[in-house]
């Protein structure tokens, strides 16, 4: 059978790419950023896994206005890098694992999580720019993904507790997958900051701290914490934190397991607007 | 018994729900149309002209032409949305977040690198009154 190995959470912000896809990694104003994810490159390298399931939102590129998924699985063979605005990356386009990702979207909604199935879609920086951070640039990503979109632009978006709970329908429908195959669940978005208004560039690293402290020791408790706190606290666009839930709540210790073990935790501020919050739990 | 939207009370923003996606939808489709290299050409030979072509509020179009995003976001636009105009015009998401907040561009940045902007004081508009 499948499983879970671990889980990866990880800020996906577009000019983390930009700096990436232009060569800019050791200038001063972004070197402290990167170095913060050399462990976690060799890290992979280790344990690279079967398959990344990988949850993250769309940034109105996959999807305009004409029609808004809350959840929406990627079960394609493949998945074409999106134009922005400012032409497509440079990264490898991205295989998909269409058998395990179409298997966890029938385990998924029978198990009461009504997901969008889509099987055309192109993936922005929000998918592209954590695999960068943690694979560097290579010629073709290491291992297939399942994308996993979640709406957290138009509110109101899926609440902290649904999206715990649909990581724990996840990790069912993975280890039901009858191929042993080595799964690793990552979480993106986050952590505080703000795009929009005269708040804009808004960072609270007390929050941030309180949300990486308790997404590792009490992330039930986490999963209470309702949308008002996020927008209030870690600015209109933290709320992509919820998507951390997802993740967290595919581990082994929410079905009764043993806790995690911290890997490696790190934390940056600034990546433009953004404060950068990173996370690699193992299942033990 | 109407929705509960305590989001209002935070200072400074505007959460782009169901309603202000209602009032913004032709604008932010209009955004979404630039991102064929062959529209953000026309729209950058004939700002106004290419804006015509869509069903937008006359306010709405105003504000693009001025590059007021506050505006733009007031009147139902997203900021995703909006940074297809930004990716038209070459400037960054930090370069669009600063021009909404009053400070110059170098100012922004500063604050970005010395941490951001506080949190204390910007919690509630109650805490002003």
């Amino acid at each position: 059978m499948a499983h879970i190995s671990s889980s990866v959470y990880t800020s996906h912000v577009p000019a983390i790419g930009a700096a990436l896809d232009l060569g800019k990694t050791t200038e001063p104003y972004w070197q402290p950023l990167f170095k913060g994810f050399e462990f976690s490159q060799q890290w992979l390298r280790a344990h690279t896994p079967d398959v990344i399931f990988l949850v993250y939102n769309d940034h109105a590129n996959a999807f305009s206005l004409e029609i808004i998924p809350t959840f929406a699985i990627g079960t394609a063979a493949e998945f074409q890098v999106a134009d922005e605005g400012w032409g497509p990356r440079p990264v490898p386009k991205v295989i998909g694992h269409p058998e395990l990702a179409s298997h966890i979207a029938q385990s998924v909604i029978q198990d009461d999580f009504d997901l969008t199935i889509v099987n055309k879609m192109d993936v922005d920086h929000g998918l592209t720019v954590p695999l960068s951070l943690m694979c560097g640039q290579p010629q073709a990503w290491p291992c297939p993904v399942i994308p996993f979109a979640v709406n957290v632009v138009q509110y109101p978006i899926p609440s902290g507790r649904r999206c715990f709970m649909l990581g724990q329908a996840i990790r069912t429908a993975i280890e039901s997958f009858d191929q042993p195959l080595d799964v690793q669940v990552w979480g993106t978005g986050g952590m505080s900051h703000q795009l929009q208004g005269p708040r804009a560039g808004l960072i609270n690293k007390e929050f941030d701290k309180m949300f990486l402290d308790r997404l590792i020791a009490d992330p039930a408790g986490l999963a209470g914490v309702p949308h008002i706190d996020y927008v209030r606290e870690a600015g209109s666009e933290g709320i992509e934190l919820v998507m951390w839930l997802i993740a967290r709540g595919a581990m082994a210790d929410i079905a009764g397991g043993k806790p995690p073990r911290v890997v490696h935790r790190f934390y940056h501020v600034p990546a433009s607007n953004t404060a950068v919050g990173h996370l690699i739990l193992e299942n033990p | 018994m109407s929705l509960d939207k305590p989001y209002k009370d935070v200072p400074g923003t505007t959460i782009f729900d169901a309603e202000q996606s209602r009032k913004g939808y032709h604008l932010n489709q209009f955004c979404m149309s630039l991102m064929k290299p062959e529209n953000r050409a026309r729209f950058k030979s004939n700002e106004r002209a290419y804006l015509d072509e869509w069903p937008m509020t006359e306010d709405q179009k105003l504000a693009v032409l001025a590059r007021d995003l506050n505006r733009c976001i007031e009147l139902g636009g997203n900021i995703y949305f909006l940074a297809k105009i930004g990716a038209t015009d070459g400037k960054s998401f930090q370069q669009m977040a600063g021009s909404m907040t009053g400070m110059s561009e170098q100012e922004y940045r500063d604050m970005m690198v010395k941490g951001g902007r506080s949190i204390e004081g910007n919690r509630s508009i109650k805490e002003h009154k």
